[in-house]
Parts: structure tokens; sequence; C-alpha cells
């Protein structure tokens, strides 16, 4: 691992040795980026270890906006804790709602008839896509693109606005719920949405002409936090991270649920550059591909929306009778693919209306336990670049 | 394959170090002895059967009727023959193993992945288990000086923290439900 960051910066590395050897004199030292930082997406704290320019050991404090929402599952029924799940990855919150509600509803036996399923996966994708919109724009802010950002946010404001017409909210929203949806879709709502994916298909060349074929781009994020695929199957890594160190491992094929087995798409990896799209310089499992991955997984997720409004069946949209639940005495483990990597939930039911355990499995917490591994002997201009391609919400980190 | 598969594989193994296996409910998991818990871990990671690469999660829970603690370590394979492809199989198991709630101790499995490193410094946090042979046991979530484990059913909540108000009198004497 180190060797390969080495060989990435040979320039760099003469430079140091040459300093060494004259009257310069470097010492370690060490600083603290965050918990307030442009660069660290929220309140993550990361005590670096440097030595003039290089990061010897970058160890990432987290807790910060911990609310111990495992604790607050565990006193209130499980509609009632919908709301909180938004809170964790605030910025995918159909997806923390669907997979808390897949949770239940296995424990409690409950069928999701097919129409709320199809709804679910309409707003899971579109969530996904404008969860990714933010990843993309905040990372080109952290390596000084500015543009992309306004572009990005611009088309998540759409999918906010589709997102504001069927339930009101425009961040928690709550909607995906036990037993299906909350609600049916707004007449018009299905041709608004044809109109956005119109639109937003011409998109994704705008951003890759803007950003991910941008030349300085492509120097300050390939080659750069290179993850391995063993090191990111030992940490756990999951999602987008996971598939960039190229192996073609989705939950929404291996272990479908929700009805995606009946939508045609394709699971993007990381690979390596050269030939063809991908830029010269970039390697599997770098940030760049990182980065990438989720570019082209918004194009899938286009195409699965567009399968299942054309398919999207008539009838019921939420199983009867989902409020006021007996949860057997039993126990389930589900995760689904939220937009980070897999998001889990443990829950153990007692017979009574209220788990005796709620446990979330947040991907951003085992994706960012990799950091120390990753961020040594890089420079400290790459950190940045590495932890924005990881692409945390601490919202969910801490929980 | 499937759970009873694997349970028998490891008892043919290890015998009574499988305390007891549960096969039926949404959750199939093996109870394994506490102080032989690494040695099969490396096993459900190692044999080319098993393979148990990934460690998605680990669950703190509190029984307090039996006056336990216990750890679900929930396991899944990744077939990385050849990556590129797509996979569609998996095989997925759980792992339980309960220690007693006075003195509630694990051996650590982070050497065996290396993503038990947080999940474990999570459990020791908000449960209060301790991990032998964790390279780094401090707590991750809470700070460092909080008091107590806060997902212990007999936890008290605190009134204030360095003079910052908490929970109320009002919402300790009324619950919300």
């Amino acid at each position: 691992m180190a060797e390969t960051v080495l060989e990435s910066q040979p320039d760099l590395m003469l430079d140091l040795d040459r300093s060494a050897q004259g009257d310069l004199r470097t010492e370690e030292m060490l600083v603290n980026m965050g918990p307030q930082h442009p660069s660290t997406h929220g309140v993550l704290r990361i005590v670096l270890r440097t030595d003039g320019e290089m990061v010897l050991e970058a160890i990432p404090h987290i807790g910060y906006l911990h609310r111990c929402a495992e604790k607050i599952g565990e006193n209130l029924q499980p509609y009632q804790f919908i709301p909180y799940t938004d809170r964790m990855d605030y910025l995918a919150g159909m997806n923390n709602n669907q997979g808390y509600a897949l949770a239940v509803e296995r424990l409690c036996g409950i069928q999701v008839p097919p129409r709320g399923q199809a709804i679910r996966v309409i707003f899971a994708e579109l969530n996904r896509i404008a969860s990714h919109l933010v990843s993309l724009g905040c990372y080109g802010l952290d390596m000084g693109a500015f543009t992309p950002f306004l572009y990005c946010f611009r088309e998540r404001e759409m999918i906010l606005d589709l997102f504001e017409a069927a339930c009101g909210a425009r961040l928690t929203y709550s909607y995906l719920t036990i037993g299906g949806a909350h609600d049916d879709l707004p007449d018009g709502w299905i041709d608004r949405c044809r109109e956005f994916l119109d639109y937003f298909g011409t998109k994704i060349d705008d951003y890759n002409n803007l950003l991910s074929f941008n030349h300085i781009f492509v120097k300050r994020t390939s080659k750069v936090g290179i993850i391995s695929l063993q090191d990111a199957l030992a940490w756990g890594l999951t999602g987008p991270c996971l598939r960039a160190s190229g192996i073609r491992w989705d939950l929404r094929k291996v272990l479908p649920y929700d009805g995606y087995e009946k939508y045609d798409f394709d699971v993007p990896i990381g690979r390596t550059g050269g030939n063809g799209e991908i830029p010269h310089g970039v390697i599997v499992g770098d940030s760049w591909s990182r980065y990438y991955v989720r570019v082209l997984e918004m194009t899938q997720s286009v195409r699965i929306i567009r399968q299942a409004l054309d398919q999207l069946p008539s009838g019921d949209f939420r199983a009867p009778k989902c409020t006021n639940l007996k949860l057997p005495a039993n126990e389930v483990y589900v995760e689904v693919e939220g937009a980070r990597g897999q998001l889990g939930f443990l829950i153990t039911g007692d017979g009574s209306a209220i788990p005796s355990r709620v446990k979330a499995r947040g991907p951003c917490f085992c994706n960012l336990s990799i950091t120390t591994h990753v961020c040594r002997n890089v420079l400290l201009a790459d950190i940045p670049a590495i932890i924005g391609s990881i692409d945390v919400v601490m919202g969910e980190v801490d929980r | 394959m499937p759970p009873e598969e694997i349970c028998k594989l490891l008892k043919d193994r290890f015998g009574n170090v499988i305390e007891d296996t549960v096969l039926e409910g949404g959750h199939p998991y093996a109870r394994i002895t506490a102080d032989r818990w690494p040695e099969v871990a490396m096993v459900l990671r190692d044999d080319p059967r098993l393979g148990f690469n990934v460690l998605r999660c680990i669950s703190s829970l509190d029984l307090l009727a039996d006056d336990k603690l216990a750890c679900v370590y929930d396991l899944y394979h990744v077939p990385m023959e050849r990556p590129t492809e797509l996979c569609t199989q998996t095989h997925v198991f759980a792992v339980r193993v309960v220690t007693d709630r006075n003195n509630p101790v694990i051996p650590s499995v982070a050497h065996v992945w290396p993503a038990a490193d947080w999940h474990e410094r999570e459990a020791y946090d908000l449960m209060g288990i301790d991990f032998t042979g964790h390279p780094d046991l401090r707590r991750i979530l809470c700070p460092d000086d909080w008091d107590g484990h806060p997902l212990r059913k007999d936890y008290k909540f605190p009134l204030e923290y360095h003079g910052i108000p908490a929970t109320t009198e009002f919402e300790l004497t009324n619950p919300r439900h």
C-alpha cells in the first residue's frame, strides 16, 4: 500500500530527501483538521501527524453528531422511528426509510403491494441520484472546482421539487414507510418525473466535461488513496467505495429486495485508465475511480426509474394495518444498497410494540474506518481528495 | 451454503465450542464460547468452503433478563475469483457470543477482520463490552469522559454534562410511551 503511494509521488520524495540533506530541518507536527473544516464534509476531526507536507498518520475522531438513535429506536414504535432514520444519512433519507421499513416488514411478515415496491424503487433511485450529485459537487469544491457544484445543485433542486410534490418535505421525507409508501403519487407526478429524466440524461455529459475528465481534476485525484480489493473487503467497505476497487458487487443484484430483480441495470466498477474513456493515469481503487463510479451509477439509476415508471402497477401503495404493530419475539438483520453503501438494520422484537434492540449499520461508518490505513505517507493536499472520495455523511457515521 | 451445513461443519470441527445453533427465525446463528471465538473466526474466514471474508456488522445486545450481554457478528462471503463479473450469489451467517453482564469480556477479532476495529470500539463505548486484544480500545462516539454505556437497559440518563442541561426530571419520570 505505502509503496504504491510513494511510487506515485516520485518527484516529491526526491525533494524531501534533498531538504533533509540540506539545512532544512523537518520535524513531526500534530495538526487538527476539523471538526469545523470545509473539506471534512461535516463535523469530522482528523488528527494528522505531519512531517512538512507529508502526512505520516491520520486518525479520525468521530461522534460530534452522536444522538444515540439506536437508543431512541428502543423507546419508540417502528413507525414512530421512521423520521429518525431520515436524520441519519440526511442526504439520502429515502434509502434510510426504506432500509428500516424493510427490516420491520421482514420481522412482522408484511408483504408490500407491487405498487408500493415500485414507488420505493423510484424514490430510492431518485435519492441516490440526488445524493451522488451532492457528492460530485462537493468533491469538485474540495478540489478547487467551484462551478460543477452549482450545476449539480441545480439538478438536485429538481429532484427535491419532485420529492416535495410527493411528500411535502425536501430533506427529511419519512415518505417510504412500513408497508410501502406513505402516500400515493400525486396527479401528474409521473409526467414531471419523466420530464426530469429526459432533461437529466443529457446533463451527465456536462459533469464529465466540466469535472470528470478535467485534466487538473484527474491529476489531483488519480493514483491517490488507492484501496485494493482485499483491503476494501477486509475493512468492510460497501457501495461505490467497494465497487471502485474493482468488484461487481451490488446488493440490489446479490440479494434483491423491493423487486429490484425485475429491473435491468448494470453495476459500474472502477477500471484502470489508459485506453478508452478512463483517463490515463487512473488506477483501480483510487479516488478518481470512486468519484467516477458515482457518475456512472447515476445513469443506471435513471435506467431503473424509467423502467419502474413504465411498469408502474396499479393498486395499493401501502399494505394495510402497518401502525400499532406487535413485534414477534424474533430477530432480523436486513441490509439495503443505500447511496453510500450497505445500510443495515438489526431489529429484535419481544412480543411488545416496541423493539428491544435497533442496531443501525451505517455504511459511512465502515467506509471511514479505512482512513488511517489509506492516509499513511500521503501528501497533506491529498487528504481532502481521499476523504471527499469516500463521501462521508457524518450524521450517519455518528447516528 | 445454507446455515444448517455451516453449523454442522463448525460442530464437526469444534464440538462443544459451538454452544448452540438457532436455525429457525429470521436470523440463523451459532452461539460460540467467548474464549475460543477468534479461533473459530479464523476458520470462518479462511476455510475455502466457508470463506466469510467480510464482517458486515457487530451488534451488541443487552440480555437483561438473563443477566448477559451479547455480540452478534454478521458475516457474508464475497466471491473474489472473477471480480469483474457480476456477483449474484453469496451466503450469509451470523455468530453470537454471549458474555457475563457484570464482567463482559469478549476476545477481539480485529486481527481477523480489520472492520471489527471500529465496530468493537462502538460496542465498548455504547454497551461496555471489553474486547481483549483490541489494538486501540477507547470510546468512539461518546466523549472520553462520558459516564456509563448508553445502550445498557439499566442506563441512567445524565441530568447534565459539563454544565450543559441534558435530560430533565420530567422526561425521566414521564417516558414517552
